[in-house]
């Protein structure tokens, strides 16, 4: 049934079955439902998707999106028309570190074409691509409200500003030699404002 | 220096911290209005402010409140709208990032007007970090008895929650952000019903922008009239404005409604002129949906009066040589500028944002990014000019949410008064590639 709603070819009902939230993960959940009424559980799904997102690779699969409807007690349906609507949840995966450069007005004004070619350039991707190692994927993204410290781009939790080439590098070699996922959830979020 | 009252205290060291809020008189509305006065008299003082919705609307919050139903027996929500999302916009993030307790306070003091005995402050996703910062100023606020229950030992009781968003402009709209506060898509609602009668879950509820919410603080504390007196006419108070663009000196400033544009402009205390000694060609001035003034037209009104922040000075002269304060985006063009190009990432976003729920938008904004892109990538006629005033004209008021208001506006204020770049565009393609949208460090783009 959840296969046919999410319209997806292979449901992997074995991968399903290992999907689970870890304790910590799940106090989270548990405590975002509590903010809402006993039977209004469904208004948690946005945030509990972003969770999801980052406990399971960096995208919703189907099977992590019918797990979410489990939680939430709500139709694997529910789930996907919200996935599938805001812009935030990738519903196809994505490398470690996504990068998204704003290319609204004031970022434009500042150059924030010239960064996306630089990236391009760099990391031999185009704009909607994945490097070859899954480290990165390039995105352009629409006004950040980072406007006044264009141009600038967000890797997870983190906003980095005034950008310029030489940020630019330093921040790939700082991502890749980490190597680790990149999450909006993540507590560790870089800013400079 | 201009009157301050929002955030007058951000060079504070820690002023994010509920001890140095509060050693800094933060919390004084919740103390004053809990003890000394009944839900209705906060409204009256808001009322008698003269404030007005900082999220772009402008509508007066004293009625906004004064329209929520009250019937017995089904809760009230307030629900603050942090999906600041207006490209040009960032003063929301600045304030709940620098002191969150402003905001917190002023929703306590709301929802005690309201009746409220519980909030939601719902924050666009991109903001996580910030909402981190907010939730972690909650829970000082809870330790330290500011929220739950019976509240300074009065029978008030409330709870305050963040919730984030997953990324989608429409949001900001305030039925689209009941949807997703729902757990929903963000697809406007069709009004009537108003939230004031039915808003989340069915319930009645009220929904306020950051910085209308933390003005109600200073309200509270001196009261209406007091209030009332900072400002201009109908234009009371202060406004926290976003600049951005070519300017010296980017960032939030908080500004006494009603000083000349061209002071927030050109004076040091404010954006300190156009950078690199260049001229200022054109401003966008309340964020991306408003009218784009060129310079004669911001500076100075049609009838040759110096233009002012304030909604009226803006507004002064309707949509054909005037605009609007917005949410106090202010984008400043220097006369390097491509207005056509500018508008493309408008057009580009509003279609990008498009709920897709009405046709017009939905088509519409798609297309006028396709004709913009086609008239920059040098193949585009002067029918295509023209068709772009066609279609945005067939977009306004046939839509169940503004979006495609402004999606329209841009665009029809671009062709009205900078025609002659998009004829120029279209007749010389070869004018396209002087075409600078220069970057903040030019040596490091040769290279
Ligand atoms: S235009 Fe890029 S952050 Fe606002």
């Amino acid at each position: 049934m959840s296969a046919q709603v999410h319209g997806t070819q292979n449901f992997d009902k074995a991968k399903r079955a290992e999907i689970k939230f870890g304790e910590e993960a799940m106090a989270t959940v548990q405590k975002i439902i509590s903010h809402y009424p006993a039977d209004k559980r469904k208004s948690a799904l946005l945030p509990v998707l972003h969770i999801a997102q980052a406990e399971f690779g960096g995208w919703l699969s189907a099977e992590t999106m019918d797990y979410v409807a489990e939680v939430l007690a709500i139709k694997p349906i529910e789930v996907f028309e919200v996935a599938s609507f805001y812009t935030m949840y990738n519903l196809k995966p994505v490398g470690k570190c996504t990068l998204e450069v704003c290319q609204t007005s004031s970022c434009w004004l500042n150059g924030a074409e010239d960064i996306v070619r630089y990236i391009e350039k760099k990391l031999n991707i185009k704009v909607g691509e994945t490097t070859k190692d899954g480290m990165f994927t390039l995105k352009t993204a629409e006004c950040l409200g980072s406007c006044g410290t264009a141009p600038m781009l967000q890797c997870g939790a983190s906003f980095h500003e005034n950008l310029t080439f030489e940020k630019v590098d330093n921040l790939l070699e700082k991502y890749r030699s980490e190597g680790r996922l990149r999450s909006y959830t993540d507590k560790d979020y870089h800013n400079t404002l | 220096m201009g009157k301050k009252l929002l955030i007058h205290n951000d060079k504070v060291p820690n002023i994010h911290t509920l001890d140095v809020y509060r050693a800094h008189g933060g919390y004084a509305s919740v103390e004053k209005a809990l003890k000394t006065m009944t839900p209705d008299q906060v409204t009256d003082e808001v009322k008698k402010s003269g404030l007005r919705g900082r999220g772009g609307a402008g509508f007066p919050t004293g009625m906004k409140w004064s329209f929520l139903a009250k019937p017995e027996g089904v809760p009230r929500y307030l629900v603050c709208n942090a999906d600041e999302s207006e490209p040009g916009t960032f003063k929301d993030r600045y304030l709940m990032e620098k002191i969150p307790h402003a905001l917190i306070e002023g929703m306590i003091t709301s929802s005690y007007a309201l009746g409220a005995k519980t909030s939601y402050i719902y924050i666009r996703g991109e903001y996580f970090y910030v909402a981190r910062i907010v939730e972690k100023a909650i829970e000082e606020a809870y330790a330290a008895g500011w929220l739950g229950k019976n509240i300074l030992g009065t029978d008030f009781s409330h709870d305050c929650y963040v919730q984030v968003g997953g990324g989608a402009y429409i949001c900001g709209e305030e039925t689209a952000l009941l949807e997703s506060l729902e757990g929903k898509r963000g697809n406007p609602r069709i009004k009537p019903p108003f939230p004031a009668v039915a808003g989340l879950w069915g319930c009645p509820t009220v929904v306020n922008n950051v910085e209308t919410i933390a003005a109600v603080c200073p309200i509270v504390n001196m009261g209406g009239e007091e209030y009332a007196k900072i400002g201009i006419g109908k234009s009371t108070g202060t406004k926290l404005i976003s600049a951005s663009g070519h300017i010296n000196k980017p960032g939030v400033y908080e500004i006494e409604l009603g000083i000349p544009v061209e002071e927030f402009i050109y004076s040091e205390e404010y954006c300190g002129g156009i950078r690199n000694g260049k001229k200022l060609k054109a401003v966008v001035a309340g964020g991306s949906s408003v009218p784009i003034l060129p310079t004669e037209l911001i500076l100075k009104t049609a009838k040759g009066e110096p233009r002012l922040m304030s909604y009226e000075s803006l507004g002064d002269g309707g949509f054909q040589t005037g605009t609007m304060l917005g949410s106090g985006g202010f984008i400043a063009m220097d006369e390097d500028t491509s207005i056509v190009k500018n508008l493309f990432t408008f057009s580009r976003f509003y279609h990008h944002e498009s709920c897709g729920q009405c046709s017009p938008c939905r088509e519409g904004t798609g297309w006028m990014e396709r004709i913009l892109k086609k008239i920059l990538d040098g193949r585009g006629t002067e029918a295509d000019v023209e068709l772009l005033w066609d279609i945005q004209s067939k977009i306004e008021g046939k839509t169940i949410c503004p979006l495609g208001e402004a999606a329209a506006w841009p665009v029809a204020a671009a062709l009205r008064h900078f025609k002659h770049e998009f004829i120029d565009y279209v007749k010389n393609p070869k004018n396209i590639k002087d075409v600078k949208h220069y970057f903040r460090l030019n040596n490091l783009v040769e290279a």
